[in-house]
C-alpha cells in the first residue's frame, strides 16, 4: 500500500509543473489553429444558401471551380510573382547578408538595426511611398526625363513588375535573416583553408561557401516565397485592378462576395502548395528549427 | 656545406594600428629542416607564419619563398600548405574529398588523385577512412586528415599552427614522434608554430624563440637550453635560477660577480667591470655545499622538497627572499630540509647575459653598491 | 600599390556601394513619407512647398488616432499574452522529456509557416461559428495565436546555452519551483524573453492580413485605416502620424542599442 503512495506522488510531482508550463500553449493551439484549420477544411465542401449562409452540405462544387482557366492562370501568375519575388530576393538578399555577415561588430549591429528600422513602420504606407514614386508624374519618371534617359513617362505603376517590386520591398529581412545566420556560422578558417589548398575566390565560393549556407538560402526561400502568395494588400497597392492574385480572390469571396466555401477551397490548394514546398525543403536536407529565426 | 635557406624573413614588421606585432624580424628557415618558432601567447609567432601562409600581409619587410617575393602572391598560388590548430576541415566534404581538395584545385586527373589521396591517407594511417565525415572522427583523427590534406599537395614548406594543442598528453607525445619522422621521411621543411616548450625541444632541428614581436634566439635546441643569449631565452626555456650581478673582477674567462645576496663566480667574454648583467644558472647544474666554496658566499636555508617521480627538486630561501630551486636525481644525496647550505656551481654551468636596456645601466650609477658586495 | 591590397580595397568599396544602395532602395519611400508629411499641397505627387500644418490635422483626426490606439492596445495585451505563454512553453520544454514534444514543435511551426491570409480567414470562420463578435478582444486573440510561436522560438534559442546547475543550487538552498522560476530562470533568461517580445510586438503594430479578417467595425488598427484610406485617396495628415511614428520608433531603438552597447562594452 505505502510503496503505491510513493509512486503516484512522484508521478504527480514531477508531471504537475510539466503540465501547468505546457498545456496552456497546447490548449490555445489546439483551439486556435488546429481547429480552425479543420474546420476550414470541412466548409471547404460546404456551400451557400441564397442569403450567403453556409450550408453543411458535402459537394466538390468549389474544388471544381479551381479548373476554371480564368483561375488557373491567376494561380500560375500568383507563382511566378512569388518565383520571381524569391528568385531576386536570393540575389540581392544573399550579396547583403555577406557583408553584413564578414564587417565588424559594431558595423554589423547597425546594418541589422537600419535593415529592420523600416520594418517598425507601416507596411501600407511604404508601399503608398513608391505608388507615389512610381507614378507617371512621380519622381522617378521626373528624373530619368530630366535626365533624358527616357522621352516619355514609363507606366511603372499597376503592373506585374511593380507587384514585385512590393513584394520584393515587403519581404526583404525575411530573406536576410536567415541567410545572415547560415553565413555567419560558417567558420572562416575554412575559407583561409581553402585558399590555402589552391582554391581562388570563385571556386572557395562555389565549394565551400555555397553548399555550407544552403541551409540558409532554403529557409530565406521558405520565408519569402510562401507570404508571397498571400500578400493581397500589395497586389492591391501596387498592381491595380489587373494584377490579380490569389491572395485577392481569396480576400474577396470573404469580403465581397460572401462565398466562403469557395475561398476556403482556394486555401486549402495554397496550404497544400504550402506542405509541398515544406517537404521539398525538409528532403533537400532543411532543418524546419532554422524557418522563423527571426 | 652551408644550409640553403629556403624561407627568408627580411625586416618584417607587422602593424594592427598603433599595434606592432612584429617587429623587424630576420630569419632563415633553411631547406629540409624542422624549424619551430616558439613562444608564448601574443608574441607573434602565429602573424609570423600567417604571413608566411599569406592569410596576412605584412606591413614592412619583405618575405622570400625559393627566392621569390610573396607579397603579391595569395595563398593559393604559393608552393606552401598550412596545417590549421582548429584543422579545418570542410565538415560537408569526406575525408577523401577533404584531402583531395588541393589536387582537384590543380585539376589532376582522376586516377592521379585517388592515388595520391590513397598515399596521403597511408602515410598517416588512416586508410578506410575515406568515405567518412569529419563530425564522425575523433580529433586525433581529424589532426591527421588535416595533415594528409596538406601533405598531398608535396608542398616545398609545411606550416603548422600548434596542431598538437587539442589532443590529450598520451596523443600528443605519440604525434610529435610521428610527426618528426614524416618529416623525415617526405624531406619537406616544417615550420611548426608552438608554445610547448617541451615539444619545440623535443621535435626540432632548431628553435626560434619570439616575446613581443621579437627574435630573441635562433639556434639549435641544445644551444637555445646551453647558451641562451637572452633573459627571455633562460627564464623561458626550462626552468632557471636568475640572478641580477654586478661585475667585479676579470681574470681570463673567470668573472667574480657580487649579487643581493652574496658573492659568485661565472664564465664568459666580452663583459667588463661593474658592468650589470643577469647570470642564469639550470637547477640541476645549482649545487649545494655544507661548507662554503671558494669564491661563492650564497647563503640559504633548504625550505620544502618536492618529489616528482624522477627527480627530486629543493627550494632554497636565500637571504634575500629570492628562491632557488635544485633538482637532483632521486636517490641522489640531496640537501636536508631545514638545513643551512651554501650555493655554488661549476662557473661554466653558469650563463652570462648583458642586460637589455641602458636603463637599468644608468640606475646603477645610482645605487650605492656597497650592497652589492658580499657579506660575510 | 600592392596588387593584393589593391584588390581589397576595390572589393572594400564596391560591398559598401552595394549595400548603399540597398539602403537607399529601402529608405527611398520612407523618405518620401517624411517629406509629404510636410508637403503644402494635398495631392501626393511632387513636394510643393513646405508647411507643418498637416500635423496639426492629425492630431485632430480622431478616426485616425484611435486607429492608432487600437493598434497599440492589441499589441500591448497579445505581446503579454504570448510573451507569458511563450516563456512558460520554452522552459517547459527544455526542462522536461515527454513524448509529445513532437505535436506541440509541429503545432508551433504551423502559423509560422502557413501563410498569413490561410490563418487569417480560418480565425474568422470558427468566430463566424462561434458567435464570437469580431472586435478588439477577437483581433487580440488572433495575434496572441501567431505571436506565441516566435517568442517560443526566440527564448528557446537563448536557452541552449542554460546552465541548469543554477537552479539546482537555488533549490539546495530552499527554494521551491515557483520561486526558482521567478527569481532565477525569468532573470537569467530575460534578454531572450525580452526579445520575443518585441518580437511580437512589432509582429503585431504592422499587422495587416491577420487583422484585416478578425477586425470588427470600430476596432480598427492603424494598417487598417491606412488600407483603407489608400483606396479613397491619403491626405498627407496619414503622412503626419507615419513620420511621427518612425521618429520614434528609431529613437527607442538608437537608445537602446547604446545601452545595450555599452552594457556590453563594460562586461567585456
Amino acid at each position: 500500500m505505502r510503496m503505491k503512495l510513493k509512486t503516484s506522488h512522484k508521478l504527480r510531482s514531477k508531471m504537475l509543473p510539466l503540465i501547468t508550463m505546457v498545456s496552456p500553449v497546447t490548449l490555445w493551439l489546439t483551439l486556435l489553429i488546429v481547429i480552425p484549420l479543420l474546420y476550414l477544411l470541412v466548409i471547404s465542401f460546404a456551400s451557400t444558401d441564397a442569403s450567403h449562409n453556409i450550408e453543411f452540405s458535402f459537394t466538390f462544387k468549389n474544388y471544381a471551380k479551381l479548373l476554371d482557366p480564368t483561375l488557373l492562370t491567376i494561380y500560375g501568375n500568383s507563382l511566378v510573382v512569388a518565383g520571381l519575388t524569391t528568385v531576386l530576393c536570393v540575389l540581392i538578399g544573399y550579396p547583403f547578408a555577406y557583408i553584413m555577415a564578414r564587417t565588424t561588430p559594431f558595423r554589423k549591429t547597425l546594418m541589422m538595426i537600419f535593415l529592420m528600422l523600416p520594418f517598425w513602420t507601416n507596411s501600407i504606407i511604404r508601399l503608398y511611398g513608391w505608388r507615389t514614386l512610381l507614378g507617371t508624374n512621380g519622381y522617378i519618371n521626373n528624373i530619368l526625363e530630366t535626365v533624358g534617359i527616357i522621352k516619355e513617362p514609363l507606366n511603372m505603376l499597376f503592373t506585374r513588375e511593380a507587384v514585385i517590386l512590393g513584394m520584393i520591398y515587403t519581404l526583404f529581412p525575411f530573406m536576410v535573416l536567415p541567410l545572415h545566420t547560415a553565413i555567419d556560422k560558417l567558420d572562416k578558417n575554412l575559407l583561409e583553408a581553402a585558399s590555402d589548398l589552391g582554391a581562388r575566390a570563385v571556386r572557395s565560393f562555389f565549394h565551400i561557401t555555397l553548399p555550407l549556407t544552403a541551409s540558409g538560402i532554403f529557409a530565406g526561400v521558405i520565408m519569402v516565397f510562401i507570404p508571397s502568395l498571400g500578400y493581397f494588400f500589395v497586389s492591391d497597392l501596387l498592381g491595380g485592378g489587373k494584377s490579380q492574385l490569389i491572395g485577392n480572390v481569396i480576400e474577396r469571396q470573404f469580403k465581397e462576395a460572401f462565398n466562403w466555401p469557395f475561398g476556403a477551397a482556394l486555401s486549402i490548394v495554397l496550404i497544400l502548395i504550402t506542405l509541398l514546398l515544406v517537404k521539398i525543403y525538409t528532403k533537400a536536407g532543411g532543418n524546419v528549427d532554422e524557418l522563423g529565426v527571426v | 656545406m652551408p644550409d640553403k635557406a629556403i624561407v627568408q624573413l627580411k625586416h618584417v614588421d607587422k602593424q594592427y594600428g598603433d599595434n606592432r606585432v612584429v617587429k623587424d624580424l630576420n630569419m632563415e628557415v633553411y631547406e629540409g629542416e624542422f624549424l619551430s618558432i616558439l613562444g608564448p601567447s601574443g608574441c607573434g609567432k602565429t602573424t609570423t607564419l600567417r604571413m608566411i601562409a599569406g592569410f596576412e600581409q605584412q606591413s614592412a619587410g619583405s618575405i622570400l619563398v625559393e627566392g621569390e617575393a610573396v607579397e603579391n602572391k595569395e595563398p593559393f598560388d604559393r608552393n606552401v600548405n598550412t596545417v590549421f590548430q582548429s584543422y579545418a576541415l570542410f565538415p560537408h566534404m569526406t575525408v577523401f574529398d577533404n584531402v583531395a581538395f588541393g589536387l582537384k584545385m590543380k585539376r589532376f586527373k582522376k586516377q592521379v588523385i585517388k592515388s595520391e589521396v590513397e598515399q596521403a591517407l597511408s602515410l598517416v594511417q588512416l586508410e578506410g577512412f575515406e568515405k567518412r565525415f569529419p563530425s564522425q572522427l575523433s580529433g586525433g583523427q581529424r589532426q591527421r586528415v588535416a595533415i594528409a590534406r596538406a601533405i598531398v599537395n608535396k608542398p616545398r614548406v609545411l606550416l603548422l599552427d600548434e596542431p598538437l594543442g587539442a589532443l590529450d598528453m598520451k596523443l600528443r607525445k605519440q604525434m610529435q614522434i610521428e610527426l618528426k619522422h614524416l618529416q623525415k621521411k617526405l624531406a619537406i621543411t616544417f615550420v611548426y608554430v608552438t608554445h610547448d616548450q617541451e615539444e619545440a625541444l623535443t621535435m626540432s632541428d632548431r628553435i626560434a624563440v619570439m616575446n613581443g614581436g621579437v627574435l630573441e634566439q635562433i639556434d639549435v635546441p641544445s644551444e637555445i637550453y646551453e647558451h641562451p643569449r637572452t633573459k627571455f631565452v633562460a627564464d623561458f626555456i626550462g626552468e632557471s635560477n636568475l640572478f641580477e650581478a654586478v661585475v667585479e673582477e676579470i681574470r681570463d674567462e673567470s668573472i667574480s660577480l657580487s649579487m643581493e645576496s652574496g658573492s659568485a663566480v661565472g664564465t664568459g667574454k666580452g663583459f667588463f667591470e661593474k658592468e650589470l648583467i643577469y647570470l642564469s644558472v639550470r637547477p640541476e647544474k645549482t649545487k649545494c655545499s655544507a661548507v662554503p666554496v671558494k669564491g661563492f658566499s650564497l647563503q640559504g636555508v633548504v625550505r620544502e622538497s618536492i618529489f616528482i617521480g624522477t627527480l627530486l627538486t629543493s627550494i632554497m630561501v636565500l637571504q634575500n627572499e629570492q628562491q632557488i630551486k635544485i633538482t637532483t636525481l632521486a636517490g641522489q644525496p640531496s640537501p636536508a630540509v631545514g638545513t643551512t647550505q651554501y650555493l655554488c656551481w661549476a662557473p661554466e654551468d653558469a650563463v652570462l647575459m648583458h642586460s637589455a636596456s641602458n636603463d637599468i645601466f644608468s640606475a646603477v650609477e645610482n645605487v650605492d653598491l656597497s650592497t652589492f658586495t658580499a657579506n660575510k | 600599390m600592392n596588387k593584393r591590397r589593391a584588390v581589397k580595397a576595390t572589393k572594400k568599396i564596391s560591398a559598401r556601394i552595394f549595400s548603399g544602395l540597398v539602403f537607399a532602395f529601402l529608405y527611398l519611400p520612407i523618405a518620401i513619407v517624411v517629406l509629404f508629411s510636410f508637403n503644402i499641397s494635398k495631392r501626393n505627387i511632387l513636394f510643393e512647398g513646405f508647411t507643418l500644418d498637416w500635423y496639426s490635422v492629425m492630431a485632430q483626426n480622431d478616426a485616425l488616432l484611435q486607429a492608432f490606439a487600437n493598434t497599440l492596445i492589441v499589441a500591448s495585451c497579445s505581446t503579454l499574452i504570448a510573451t507569458m505563454i511563450g516563456t512558460l512553453t520554452a522552459v517547459g520544454m527544455f526542462r522536461y522529456k515527454f513524448r509529445g514534444k513532437g505535436v506541440i514543435d509541429a503545432l508551433l511551426y504551423i502559423p509560422v509557416v502557413i501563410p498569413e491570409i490561410v490563418l487569417g480567414i480560418a480565425l474568422l470562420s470558427v468566430f463566424s461559428l462561434c458567435s464570437i463578435p469580431l472586435g478588439l478582444i477577437s483581433m487580440i486573440i488572433a495575434h496572441v495565436t501567431f505571436s506565441i510561436p516566435f517568442v517560443v522560438f526566440t527564448v528557446r534559442a537563448r536557452l541552449s546555452g542554460y546552465d541548469r546547475s543554477v537552479e539546482e543550487a537555488a533549490m539546495d538552498l530552499g527554494a521551491n519551483r515557483k520561486k526558482v522560476f521567478f527569481h532565477i530562470t525569468v532573470p537569467i533568461l530575460l534578454p531572450g524573453i525580452l526579445s520575443g517580445a518585441i518580437l511580437a510586438f512589432t509582429l503585431s503594430i504592422d499587422d495587416i492580413i491577420i487583422s484585416f479578417f478578425t477586425t470588427g467595425a470600430t476596432s480598427t488598427t492603424f494598417p487598417l485605416k491606412v488600407l483603407e484610406l489608400v483606396r479613397s485617396g491619403v491626405s498627407p495628415d496619414v503622412y503626419a502620424l507615419s513620420t511621427l511614428i518612425i521618429l520614434v520608433t528609431f529613437t527607442i531603438v538608437v537608445v537602446s542599442q547604446t545601452f545595450a552597447y555599452k552594457r556590453n562594452k563594460k562586461e567585456s
